[in-house]
């Protein structure tokens, strides 16, 4: 029988106190994970950008400026609350709590470490491992979505309102890039549950950072998942949902102090949990070489290099993302629409379908050295076949 | 209850918590914060200049896109689980696919012709 549901063997049997405690305690571990990591990420860009600029970066508050983001959030809360005389009261109340929920829900289904025992339970190091794992990612981006969207039309003011019908049309397109970049992953995984596409991707050797690991096998949609999910999380360079020159600060122009605070943390903790679900899907999750000098049982190698893997692979995507935020310019708003409908949903489509086809093909057992160059071969003809069939620029120019 | 929606018990523990921190941030914040009431506090921001009119207008192509995304986010529906199940469909199903999705496309070079995907 075809699995509906990939349960965590915590909640397979009958549910006790210890069960229901061990779930509280990874629900805490989450929470302050992802807090003090947005606490940290921003500390960590705002120095890293620092240093890339030749300036010294935030440096009073604690060693090295270290606790810069605590302070900046202690004092969102002494600031008064201002809200425009003209909004819609209740949907701009609302607003926050739809942006940073569903933040916080999208990285439960994040594996963190392996499958360990705690009290005589086996349970695996993540929150969730819904059978639809994936799937209840895009769910969650798509209710950020709303967050900022009520966020912008409630605040009855003109720039926020601009700020958000952009948030949403950009955030549509790529959403529509992203879902095809991860059908690239799905192909070869045949499951949407995050534990299980981690699980294929287990380390059996130097080699498999290139053979099962799918950053290589699926490296197109790799790419493309790596550009939507900059665009999805609204990050520089597709930061014009914010553009503060022109915008004053986007859809949250009209929101002070703490609720301010809530739409900046979850923006910063969607950036986290996007690069999460890049390790996750493509660098193999916590899945990493253990230590050959300690037995293979022991808590360091169950335990500890797991977690250890995946914070480093974490935190070398995130360094990019800084270093990205640093080095490249934003983009036009109209070619920010182009690239994702004209380049990366197409692309994403062939990719899917070639993978697709490789995939069968391997299955039927065909001899994958002329399968691969043909399967190449027939996607480069029906992407010169589509661009062949649209217009140039300067031809829409003629049918305006 | 059913083992499928226990999956979901730690999913609920997870919104209670993210509830009870938010509302506890926003409870902190109402407690020690200043409320010092004056009208122009509540006018709208526009960089300084007193603002005309409220709500303002936004282009209509903003809504095109979003039509174009119901059409490939429905599409989705089926891709997705096509591309779990593709082992077991074979050829047939990738076949069905790639004229699912080739019709697809048309309808987005149709779009494109008809210089939908064009600003300004």
């Amino acid at each position: 029988m075809i699995r509906l549901f990939a349960a965590d063997p915590l909640l397979t049997g009958d549910i006790d106190l210890t069960v229901l405690l061990i779930v509280i305690v990874k629900t805490l571990i989450i929470f302050v994970m992802l807090l003090v990591g947005v606490m940290l990420y921003i500390w960590a860009m705002r120095k890293v950008i620092a240093d890339m600029q030749n300036r010294i970066g935030p440096q009073k508050a604690g060693p090295f400026g270290i606790l810069q983001s605590l302070a900046d959030g202690v004092k969102l809360f002494f600031k008064e609350q201002s809200e425009p005389a003209g909004s819609d009261h209740r949907v701009y109340l609302l607003a926050p709590y739809l942006s940073i929920i569903p933040a916080f829900l999208a990285f439960a289904i994040v594996p963190i470490g392996g499958t360990v025992s705690i009290a005589g339970h086996m349970t695996e190091l993540q929150l969730a491992d819904p059978a639809i794992g994936v799937l209840f990612l895009l769910a969650m981006s798509g209710i950020g979505l709303y967050g900022m969207m009520l966020a912008g039309w409630s605040s009855g003011s003109k720039y926020p309102l601009i700020g958000s019908v952009r948030a949403s049309a950009q955030m549509l397109s790529y959403e529509a890039a992203l879902g095809l970049a991860i059908v690239g992953v799905l192909v070869h995984s045949g499951t949407l549950s995050t534990r299980a596409i981690v699980n294929q991707q287990a380390w059996t050797g130097a080699g498999s950072i290139f053979t099962d690991w799918y950053w290589l096998p699926a490296i197109g949609a790799f790419v493309i998942f790596l550009i939507a999910a900059l665009a999805e999380t609204n990050h520089p360079p597709f930061d014009l949902v914010e553009a503060e020159q022109e915008l004053t600060g986007g859809f949250n122009t009209e929101y002070t102090g703490i609720r301010f605070a809530l739409f900046y943390l979850a923006e910063f903790m969607n950036v986290i949990t996007m690069s999460a679900i890049a390790v996750t899907l493509f660098l193999g999750g916590p899945n990493g070489p253990g230590l050959g000098f300690v037995a293979s049982d022991s808590w360091i190698n169950t335990w500890f290099m797991p977690i250890f893997w995946f914070f480093l692979k974490l935190m070398v995507l995130l360094y990019a993302t800084v270093w990205v935020r640093a080095s490249l310019p934003r983009m036009r708003y109209d070619r920010l629409m182009d690239f994702s409908w004209k380049v990366l949903i197409e692309s994403a489509f062939l990719w899917a379908m070639a993978t697709g086809a490789i995939v069968v093909g391997r299955n039927e057992g065909w001899n994958l050295w002329i399968l691969t160059p043909a399967v190449a071969l027939g996607a480069f003809l029906i992407y010169f076949v589509l661009m062949a069939c649209v217009p140039s620029d300067k031809e829409l120019e003629e049918i305006r | 209850m059913t083992e499928f929606y226990r999956e979901y018990l730690a999913v609920a523990v997870l919104i209670g918590a993210a509830l009870a921190l938010v509302g506890l941030m926003l409870g902190v914040g109402k407690l020690i914060r200043p409320v010092r009431p004056q009208a122009d506090k509540y006018i709208t921001y526009e960089a300084g200049s007193d603002p005309v009119g409220g709500w303002g207008q936004s282009n209509v192509r903003y809504y095109v896109y979003a039509l174009l995304f119901v059409i490939f986010d429905v599409e989705a529906v089926f891709i997705f689980p096509w591309a779990v199940g593709l082992e077991p469909l074979g050829i047939f199903g990738l076949v069905e696919m790639v004229v699912f999705i080739l019709i697809l496309v048309l309808g987005l070079v149709y779009a494109w012709r008809k210089g939908v995907l064009r600003w300004a």
